[in-house]
């Protein structure tokens, strides 16, 4: 299933707990399974993506972590601690994706009423100008329009000083230019040592901001690494034969395959030495009408969370 | 779920807990200036009730009928003191419907404002409201000149009144959290007109044909008017009505504690 996996890590170098540690975590509503054995290990510092369609898991994973829900199996921790300790602590907060402000509140009164439920919290003012609404404090939050709501969560978030930063499709209704100074902003706080973690859906955003990527497909981690390890994973080519009464067996032993796939008669092989697939095919088997074609990274995602696995086998 | 043993990093050991589950007065200070931004509660909390008192408090020589300790002006100044205060503890209580349809209940998951703080400052801040609308009728009778009781009893019914709007503010949360906002606010206006005249708060309830009278005195507002008009009449307390009172307390604290729960597990 995993892809790419940088391995379960208990503990960073310096001996402080994972920021996020879950294992094993599913989570079914009903019939539907929406997070199934999900482990996915956090170090402080990191900039994660979790990427996937829209339904993959990806806000359930996120109210989890968030202490919102309760994973129906498996063990969830944040900075070694139950999530719900971590956030009345002030160690985790959070960006989600629409509502979560009172129309009738100014934003200072906002960001003033958030502050005050802290026990340790920054400076109003300075909250308020390192995201860049001071200019619009005393206006009424429904009278913001959408990109400077979002840069009012993001102060919300901000206040606490949070360890662990979790974004839910934090830019989505966002224009180019309010996509790009948002992620400017949070990669300049990331770089103060902050774990980030963004849900998103927008590839070329997992790969421009995330230190590493996880894919998610109907509720479980298709790949778990770096965005170069991700695109390495697509630089690969698919080689595409009619070869009728083709077997698994039979198509074991190509040499340089990552996976072979059979639809009836055409065989479909992912390699990153087609040649030696394509040689072998033609000269090893009555494989005919052979096609040769490059995969992107956009395939591979779409590769990797379409509803029918176009990759099967390891990779 | 079990949860992974606790292990505290030297790093993190200097975050604390907020104390109270973070109640605190800046945040009850922007609850209240929330309301009373609502432009419509306050004149139908405030206002109408006020307007209600001069309206039908003091015409027809009210002020020369006696009314146990008083006078009869008095006695319909409690009770529209009393409909104005359970309006505003009502309102108070059912504005958590629009914070869960605005996201925001949600939003304050994500800090460490715990639920039951949470709930002190909503009962809080209805309670602020109710005493203003208490106040106001209180006001305008004094001002109007025809009310006449002790100052003992000015103070013993108004403080009644204040204390028994509490029961309100429960019926608001459980409204606030069984309703959607789009009809809340309009629902309350009618179900609580219904219930003041049920309960005796326009008209006596012994002015009621006798099958509608045996039916009204189950009602929620009628054990607590009764109660509230007890130091002016000084005829005593019924006992009926303490358990009218405690009985419709559990059935509202209790709705509105269960609908929380179901509210909170939701997501």
């Amino acid at each position: 299933m995993t892809a790419i996996n940088t391995g379960p890590r208990a503990w960073s170098a310096s001996g402080s707990p994972l920021a996020v540690n879950l294992t094993g975590v599913s989570k079914d509503f009903g019939h539907v399974h929406a997070v199934r054995n999900v482990d996915l290990k956090l170090r402080s510092g990191e900039i994660v993506a979790i990427l996937g369609p829209n339904g993959a898991g990806k806000t359930s994973t996120i109210d989890i972590i968030l202490g919102l829900s309760q994973p129906t199996a498996g063990t969830v921790s944040v900075f070694g601690m139950h999530p719900r300790q971590a956030i009345t602590r002030g160690l985790v907060s959070a960006v989600m994706q629409t509502g979560g402000l009172l129309r009738d509140l100014t934003v200072r009164e906002t960001v003033e009423y958030t502050a005050s439920l802290y026990a340790q919290r920054q400076p109003v003012g300075e909250v308020l100008s390192s995201a860049g609404i001071t200019e619009i404090a005393d206006r009424r939050v429904g009278k913001c329009s959408g990109g400077e709501q979002q840069r009012l969560r993001f102060a919300l978030a901000l206040l606490c000083n949070p360890e662990l930063l979790v974004l839910d499709e934090p830019t989505s209704g966002m224009d180019v230019e309010g996509r790009r100074s948002f992620w400017s902003a949070i990669r300049k706080d990331a770089e103060q040592g902050r774990t980030v973690l963004f849900a998103t859906h927008y590839l070329e955003e997992a790969d421009a901001y995330a230190d590493r990527i996880v894919l998610l497909r109907h509720g479980s981690v298709v790949a778990d690494g770096t965005a170069a390890e991700i695109k390495a994973m697509a630089a690969g080519r698919t080689v595409r034969a009619t070869l009728p009464g083709a077997s698994e067996a039979m198509l074991s032993g190509i040499p340089g395959a990552d996976s072979v796939e059979i639809r009836g008669d055409t065989v479909l092989v992912q390699s990153k030495d087609s040649d030696a697939v394509a040689r072998y095919l033609l000269t090893q088997t009555a494989a005919k009408d052979l096609e040769v074609t490059a995969r992107g990274i956009e395939d591979a995602f779409l590769a990797l969370t379409a509803d029918t696995p176009a990759i099967t086998g390891a990779i | 779920m079990s949860i992974a043993p606790s292990t505290t990093a030297p790093d993190l050991s200097d975050r604390r807990s907020s104390p109270l589950g973070g109640f605190n007065l800046t945040a009850l200070k922007l609850e209240i200036r929330r309301l009373t931004r609502n432009r419509r509660t306050i004149i139908i909390s405030i206002v109408l009730p006020v307007f209600f008192f001069l309206l039908f408090g003091l015409n027809r020589n009210y002020d020369k009928l006696p009314a146990g300790h008083g006078n009869i002006s008095a006695f319909v100044m409690i009770s529209l003191a009393l409909y104005g205060a359970v309006l505003a503890t009502t309102f108070g209580g059912a504005m958590v419907s629009i914070e869960r349809a605005q996201g925001w209940s949600r939003q304050l998951r994500l800090t460490p404002l715990s639920p039951v703080a949470y709930i002190v400052m909503k009962i809080m801040t209805a309670l602020v409201l109710g005493a203003c609308s208490v106040g106001a009728v209180y006001i305008a009778g004094d001002v109007s000149g025809k009310p006449s009781m002790s100052v003992g009893l000015w103070i013993a019914t108004g403080f009644s009144v204040w204390i028994g709007s509490l029961l309100f503010a429960a019926f608001g949360l459980f409204l606030g959290y069984l309703l959607p906002a789009e009809n809340v606010m309009q629902l309350i206006g009618l179900i609580l007109g219904l219930l003041s005249f049920a309960g005796g708060l326009f008209i006596p309830v012994s002015q009621f044909a006798v099958g509608v009278q045996d039916v009204a005195k189950w009602t929620p507002l009628y054990g607590l008017n009764q109660l509230v008009h007890t130091p002016l009449l000084g005829n005593g307390v019924d006992w009926t009505w303490v358990v009218n009172v405690i009985a419709w307390l559990i059935i509202f604290g209790g709705g509105a504690a269960w609908r929380m729960r179901q509210d909170t597990a939701r997501v």
